[in-house]
């Protein structure tokens, strides 16, 4: 028996050793119907790091992944302990795929965030904020909800000749959008970042309020499911 | 209307290798381990939505290796029946090696209104669980969940669990007249054309005629949202 209770505490002293640098496997879904992900980046840090925060102003390097879906000022705003991993997918997340499994050493970082903005909106994405990383080896799966920037109206625009970078929805990646509408509102209420209300859309392809289609781009919570494994 | 008429009825399916295997397993501190050893459930599900009355459930008990459905791979000709027109005959009945039992609900669960079936099955490890059921007025959506893990629940125990929106992806989202099998229009249900993107997905809701789209057959009163039901399973035996 002294063999065995000697066995046993060993993994624990690893995992003791061990519990500031974890190994993780980190695979994001998309469980829409009809809407893209731009490239998703996945930010491993400490407590008080944020990519965006619920309330607040976006700032503008968040604005900037959540109206073009540009990571790169988000990484650039990093600090140096931050572990980015960006692009996961290797491009677009289409609906229902799922991003390969990455593995991320996370070194120092206990706690995990992600984004990526929703094709086609004006300033829609997915985040996780600062969910905290077991330190218990496992299989962990969270929900993520779709959220507003809070920084551009949401009128259904489409305008690929800005490219999302003023006004207006950059792409609509399905290839199932339209042109031509007179836009579905010219306000936006609340300018932090909260949780999105959806697309309006309409059903004309040439016209009507909304260059979106309101029976494809529209969701309902959540929009995205992350599997993290703690090895 | 078929959705409407089910019978209940029980396809036990015994898996008597099955349960020599586990019992054969070697567990020794598991002094339960017996061949026939007869699990049950008492299954509730609640409709929690406006106007989408439920199609008769359809729940069954299978191993790890059974799956109804995986987001982002297309859907079964068995799930496109009961996601299109409320019919869970085709899916009941299947055999598979890896079902142990199925249970259909007697009946149309109506909004506001909750149902109750008993299922069980002679194993004794690797218990899971899948519950489909159709929103009616719509085109191909339903409510579940596949593979819920019930090894570790004991006797007397309930769990609980919201069920999401699912979209087959089998037929478009057209909402059009004809289209729809459930009180809101008596069009069609099943129809082995598959018009849409081909794979599962959450569903993204519906639009009907209050929010602008003038040819739809919904109307308010048919949008819904996250949760649309609640499921509880309890452990009786």
């Amino acid at each position: 028996m002294k063999t065995q209770f000697l066995l046993s505490i060993l993994p624990l002293s690893l995992a003791s050793a061990m519990a500031f640098s974890q190994s993780i496997d980190v695979e994001v879904t998309n469980l829409t119907h009809g809407m893209h992900f731009t490239p998703v980046l996945v930010s491993a840090h400490d407590s008080n790091t944020h990519l965006f925060s619920a309330g607040e102003t976006a700032t503008a390097a968040l604005q900037a992944m959540a109206e073009g879906g540009n990571t790169a000022p988000l990484i650039a705003a990093s600090a140096a302990t931050v572990v980015n991993t960006d692009n996961i997918a290797a491009g677009l997340l289409a609906p229902s795929a799922s991003s390969p499994v990455t593995a991320i050493e996370t070194g120092d970082n206990t706690h995990l965030s992600i984004v990526a903005m929703m094709l086609p909106t004006n300033d829609g994405f997915i985040g996780l904020d600062g969910w905290e990383i077991p330190t218990e080896a496992g299989t962990y799966t969270i929900l993520l909800n779709s959220y507003d920037a809070g920084t551009e109206i949401n009128d259904e625009i489409i305008d690929t000749v800005n490219g999302g970078a003023e006004d207006g929805i950059p792409a609509a990646p399905g290839m199932d959008a339209g042109t031509g509408a007179s836009g579905v509102t010219d306000m936006e209420t609340n300018q932090t970042v909260h949780i999105h209300r959806g697309n309006t859309g309409d059903t004309s392809l040439t016209a009507g309020i909304s260059d979106v289609d309101s029976r494809i781009h529209r969701w309902l919570n959540p929009v995205a499911k992350v599997v993290v494994t703690v090895k | 209307m078929k959705y409407l008429n089910r019978k209940a009825g029980t396809l036990a399916i015994a898996i008597f290798s099955a349960s020599l295997l586990s019992g054969c397993g070697g567990s020794s501190d598991n002094d339960n381990v017996s061949i026939n050893d007869t699990m049950s459930y008492d299954i509730t599900v609640i409709n929690l939505t406006s106007n989408q009355p439920l199609s008769p459930l359809a729940v069954q008990l299978h191993s790890s290796e059974y799956s109804a459905w995986k987001i982002g791979d297309p859907a079964s000709e068995n799930l496109e029946i009961l996601a299109e027109a409320g019919d869970n005959s085709s899916l009941l009945n299947a055999q598979s090696a890896n079902v142990y039992s199925g249970v259909s609900g007697a009946g149309a669960i109506a909004p506001g209104v909750s149902d109750m079936l008993s299922i069980e099955a002679n194993v004794n490890s690797d218990m899971k669980l899948t519950l489909i059921s159709m929103l009616v007025n719509t085109n191909d959506a339903f409510i579940g969940k596949t593979g819920v893990d019930l090894s570790g629940l004991v006797v007397g125990e309930t769990v609980k669990y919201s069920l999401p929106i699912y979209d087959s992806g089998t037929e478009a989202n057209s909402e059009l007249e004809g289209t729809i099998p459930g009180p809101a229009d008596g069009g069609e249900g099943f129809n082995m054309a598959r018009d849409d993107v081909d794979y599962v997905a959450r569903h993204p809701g519906v639009v009907g005629m209050d929010q602008g789209y003038s040819e739809s057959v919904l109307n308010s009163t048919h949008g819904f949202d996250s949760p649309a039901a609640v499921l509880k399973i309890t452990r009786t035996e």
